[in-house]
C-alpha cells in the first residue's frame, strides 16, 4: 500500500477515536476494533496484513502523536506471536485480544534448574490424566511470573522419544492451586525473576499449542521472536507529547510493572557511558596504563557498533553472506561489559570497596561490578554463542552427542 | 556514509583476488623473499598495467585513477591475504601520501604520475617509524645538502627515488634524492619478515631538492593515511590465517575425530572471528572517514561522524587481531605450525612486522585517547 494513504488513514482514524480521557482498556479495545493494534498481523487475526515497512509508517504516526500502543511488554509479545503462529482459531480467539489489550499478562516457563543452556532437556512432566494435562516440575528465571495470568510452558509429554521429540508446548493458567511462584534473589540483590513450582497443576486439552510432541518447534519460534525483540525492544517509548490524562496514567502504571525487572540492565552492560567522565573527575585519566584500558574498551564498543551496522547494511543489500551478527553481538556485549567493569575498578581504586548511595555515581558503579557477570549468561551463555558461531559460521564440526535415544535413558541432573 | 560495497568495488576485489591467487601463491612468495629486491618486477608491472593498482587512490590530475580509501583498502586487504611481494606500501601508499600532504604542486605533477603507473619506485625515508613526534632528529639538511641516517627504510634496494624527511634551518622539510646519487648508501638489513625488504639508508653530503615543508600536522596526516592502509593489510592477513586455520582443524584428526570438533578449538576460533569482524568494520569505517575528510576537509564532516581518532583505533585493533590470529594459527596446527615447511610462519612474521610499523598498538591507543580528550573538553 502507498505509505501516504496509510498515514492519512491512520491519522484520520486517530482524530475520530483517540482520547486521553479513555481508560487504557477502553482505548485498546478501540484500537482492536479499528484494526490498528497489530497492523502486521493477518486480516483474519485482528490485523491488517501490513508489511514491516507499512507497519513502521503506522508506528511512526503513533509515536509522533504520543498515542499509546497495544500492550507488547516482554513476555506478552512472545506469547501473542507464538499463539498467532501456532494456535488454532479457537486459541487465537481465546487469547490474542486480551493479550493485546493488556488484560492478560504472561510469563515464559522455559528454563529449569536442570536444563539451562540445554533447553530441550526439560524434565517438567506433562501427563494426560482424567481428561486433562497434569503438570509437575520446576521452572526458573521466569521474569514477571508474580504478575502473570498465563504462562507459555515447555514440558515433556513423552519420555520414551528422543529428547527434542518428546516435548509439548502448553498455555497454562497461573492462578491455580498447583502453581506456586517464589521470587529468586540474584547476587546483585535484585529479585527480577521467579522460580515457579508446579505440583499437579492442570492444563486443559484445548491449551496444548501446536500439537503433542511438537513443543520444540513451537519453542524455537518463541525464541526467534525473543531474539528479534532484543533489537527492537524498548524503542516503543512515547514521544515528547505531554502525557496528561487517564489513559497515560494507566499506561504508566502498566509500564512501571513491565519495566521493574530491568532497572539494573544498564549496569550489567558495564555503564561504558560513565567511564570517560569518571576518569577525568577522579584524575585516573592521567595514568598511562588506565588510558590503555579505556582506549581498548572504547575501541571494542565502537567496533562492535560498526560491525553491527555493517552487518545490517550487508543484509539490506541482500547478499547471501552469512552474517553472524546476533551471536557475535551477544559475545561482544560480554567482553565489553567485563572490560568496562575492569576499567571502573581501575578508576575507583580502593573506593570500589564501597557500595550503595554514598559510593561512586550513587551506587551505580558498585552495582555494575556485581551485575556484569549476568550478561555472559542470560539469553544464551558465551560458551553457547561460541558454539553457534563456530558451527554455523565457521562450519566447524559439532561435538559428538551423548544425548540421543529415548530421553528416559539420557544422563541428567537429579 | 555508504556502508556496503558497490558492485564495482566487489568486481574490483574479485579481479584482484584472481590475480593474487595466480601470481602470489606461497611458492611465489617463498621465491621472492629470497631475492634482494623481494619482488618480481614483471608481475608488478603486470599488476599495475592490468588493474592499475599503483595509482588507484592517486587523484586523476596526478595521473592516478582517483578512487578513494575504500579501493585502496581493498588492494591492501587482498595483498595482505596473499602476502603479495611488491613496493606498493612503500611507493604508492607512503611516498604518495607524503607527496600529497607536503609537496608543492609542481613536484606532485612531476612525481606522482610515474608512481601511479608503477614505473617509478619511490620510498619514504623517515628516521623514525614509531611516531610523527620522533621524526627529524637523525636526518638534517643544510645548504641543500643532506646528512644523517635512517635505520629502517622500506624497499630502498629497489627504489629509484627517495623522499627524505629531514630537519633544516627552516623546520622539517621533504627532500628528493636519487637513489643512485653519490653519498646515498643503501645497506640491506635482515628483516624479521623476509617478505618485507628493509635497508639502512645513510646519506653523506647528498645534494637534495626541497619538494615541500613538513610539520607535525601533516606528518600526523601521513601517519593516519598509512596506518589505515596498513590496517587493511592486517585485516586481510588475519582473515586468511583464520580461514586456513579453521580448514586445517576440520581435516586434522586426533583421538578419532577432527580436532575442529573440540570446543577448546572452536571457542578460540569463534573469538578470533569476532575480532576479525570488528577490526574490519573499524578499518573500513576509518577509510570512509578519510574519504569524507579528503573530500570536504575533516572539519566539514558531519560532527557525529568526525571521529578523528578512527585511524588509530583501526590500526590498534587490526594489529592486535592479526597477532592474536597468527599466534592461534601456529598453536592450533600444533608441531607442524612451527615448521619452516608450513606456510603459517610467513603470515606470522608479517603480523609482527606490521604490528610495530608506524607505531605499535599502545602508541595508537595513546594517540586515540589524546584525540578523544581533545574532542570532549
Amino acid at each position: 500500500m502507498n505509505h501516504n494513504d496509510i498515514k492519512q488513514e491512520v491519522t484520520g482514524w486517530l482524530e475520530q477515536n483517540w482520547s486521553t480521557e479513555l481508560s487504557l482498556l477502553e482505548w485498546r479495545n478501540r484500537l482492536l476494533e479499528g484494526g490498528w493494534a497489530a497492523p502486521n498481523w493477518p486480516v483474519e487475526s485482528l490485523g491488517r496484513g501490513y508489511s514491516v515497512d507499512e507497519t513502521q509508517v503506522v508506528n511512526d504516526v503513533f509515536r509522533r502523536l504520543g498515542i499509546v500502543f497495544a500492550s507488547q511488554g516482554g513476555p506478552r509479545r512472545l506469547a501473542a506471536e507464538t499463539i498467532l503462529a501456532h494456535g488454532n482459531d479457537e486459541q487465537k480467539q481465546r487469547y490474542l485480544k486480551q493479550t493485546l489489550t493488556g488484560e492478560h499478562a504472561w510469563c515464559q516457563l522455559f528454563s529449569e534448574p536442570g536444563s539451562g543452556s540445554d533447553l530441550a532437556g526439560s524434565s517438567t512432566k506433562a501427563e494426560k490424566r482424567d481428561g486433562r494435562w497434569i503438570i509437575n516440575g520446576q521452572k526458573v528465571w521466569t521474569t514477571s511470573a508474580h504478575h502473570a495470568d498465563y504462562g507459555i510452558l515447555l514440558a515433556r509429554s513423552d519420555w520414551d522419544l528422543p529428547k527434542h521429540q518428546g516435548l509439548s508446548y502448553f498455555l497454562i493458567d497461573m492462578h491455580q492451586p498447583g502453581v506456586e511462584v517464589r521470587p529468586l534473589r540474584q547476587m546483585n540483590g535484585h529479585a527480577s525473576f521467579n522460580e515457579v513450582f508446579m505440583t499437579d497443576a492442570e492444563v486443559s486439552f484445548d491449551d496444548l499449542l501446536g500439537g503433542e510432541g511438537n513443543g520444540w518447534a513451537v519453542a524455537a519460534s518463541t525464541l526467534s521472536v525473543e531474539r528479534r525483540g532484543f533489537a527492537q525492544a524498548r524503542q516503543s517509548g512515547i514521544s515528547s507529547v505531554e502525557r496528561v490524562g487517564r489513559v497515560y496514567d494507566e499506561y504508566e502504571a502498566e509500564l512501571a510493572i513491565d519495566n521493574e525487572p530491568y532497572t539494573w540492565y544498564p549496569q550489567r552492560q558495564g555503564r561504558v557511558d560513565l567511564v570517560l567522565d569518571r576518569a577525568k573527575k577522579t584524575g585516573a585519566i592521567a595514568s598511562a596504563s588506565t588510558r590503555q584500558e579505556i582506549a581498548k574498551l572504547l575501541s571494542m564498543k565502537r567496533a562492535s557498533e560498526l560491525a553491527a551496522e555493517q552487518a545490517e547494511a550487508t543484509r539490506r543489500a541482500g547478499t547471501n553472506e552469512i552474517i553472524p551478527a546476533g551471536s557475535i553481538g551477544k559475545l561482544a556485549a560480554s567482553v565489553i561489559a567485563r572490560q568496562a567493569a575492569h576499567v571502573h575498578t581501575l578508576i575507583s581504586g580502593s573506593d570500589a570497596m564501597l557500595s550503595g548511595e554514598h559510593s561512586a555515581e550513587s551506587g551505580m558503579v558498585a552495582e555494575t561490578l556485581i551485575s556484569v557477570p549476568a550478561i555472559s549468561i542470560a539469553g544464551g551463555t558465551d560458551e553457547i554463542q561460541r558454539n553457534i558461531i563456530s558451527e554455523r559460521v565457521l562450519g566447524m564440526p559439532k561435538e559428538q552427542r551423548s544425548d540421543t535415544g529415548p530421553f528416559r535413558d539420557i544422563k541428567r541432573n537429579t | 556514509m555508504q556502508k556496503e560495497f558497490t558492485s564495482d568495488q566487489h568486481q574490483f576485489r574479485q579481479s584482484l583476488a584472481r590475480f593474487m591467487q595466480a601470481k602470489s601463491t606461497p611458492v611465489d612468495v617463498r621465491r621472492q623473499m629470497l631475492t634482494e629486491q623481494g619482488y618480481d618486477a614483471e608481475v608488478w608491472q603486470q599488476l599495475c598495467a592490468e588493474l592499475g593498482v599503483a595509482g588507484i587512490h592517486i587523484p586523476e590530475q596526478y595521473g592516478g585513477f582517483g578512487f578513494g580509501q575504500i579501493e585502496l583498502g581493498i588492494v591492501m586487504e587482498e595483498m595482505g591475504k596473499n602476502l603479495f611481494c611488491g613496493p606498493f606500501l612503500a611507493s604508492s601508499v607512503m611516498a604518495s601520501s607524503a607527496l600529497l600532504h607536503c609537496a608543492s604542486e609542481a613536484y606532485k605533477e612531476q612525481l606522482l604520475p610515474d608512481i601511479a603507473m608503477g614505473v617509478s619506485i619511490v620510498t619514504l625515508v623517515l628516521d623514525s617509524l614509531d611516531g610523527p613526534e620522533d621524526v627529524g632528529s637523525l636526518l638534517h639538511e643544510d645548504g641543500g645538502v643532506l646528512n644523517g641516517a635512517a635505520k629502517i627504510v622500506l624497499d630502498a634496494a629497489s627504489a629509484d627515488l627517495m623522499l627524505v624527511v629531514a630537519s633544516s634551518s627552516s623546520g622539517l622539510g621533504l627532500f628528493l634524492v636519487k637513489a643512485n646519487d653519490t653519498g646515498v648508501n643503501v645497506t640491506s638489513r635482515e628483516s624479521l619478515d623476509p617478505t618485507r625488504k628493509l635497508s639502512e639508508v645513510a646519506l653523506i653530503n647528498v645534494s637534495a631538492q626541497r619538494v615541500g615543508d613538513v610539520d607535525l600536522g601533516n606528518l600526523q596526516e601521513i601517519w593516519r593515511d598509512c596506518s589505515v592502509a596498513l590496517a587493511h593489510e592486517m585485516v586481510g592477513g588475519a582473515q586468511h590465517l583464520l580461514t586456513s586455520t579453521v580448514e586445517y582443524t576440520k581435516l586434522r584428526v586426533q583421538f578419532g575425530r577432527p580436532i575442529g570438533s573440540f570446543q577448546a578449538l572452536k571457542h578460540r576460533c569463534a573469538d578470533l572471528l569476532m575480532e576479525v569482524e570488528f577490526a574490519r568494520a573499524a578499518t573500513y569505517h576509518a577509510a570512509r572517514l578519510l574519504d569524507a575528510g579528503n573530500a570536504a576537509g575533516l572539519a566539514a564532516v558531519n560532527e557525529s561522524e568526525a571521529e578523528v581518532y578512527a585511524p588509530h583505533m583501526a590500526k590498534a585493533l587490526a594489529a592486535d587481531t592479526y597477532c592474536n590470529v597468527a599466534r592461534a594459527a601456529v598453536q592450533l596446527r600444533g608441531g607442524i605450525g612451527f615448521t619452516w615447511e608450513d606456510d603459517t610462519h610467513l603470515w606470522f612474521k608479517r603480523a609482527k612486522s606490521s604490528e610495530v610499523l608506524l607505531g605499535g598498538p599502545d602508541r595508537h591507543r595513546e594517540w586515540m585517547m589524546q584525540l578523544i580528550e581533545g574532542e570532549v573538553s
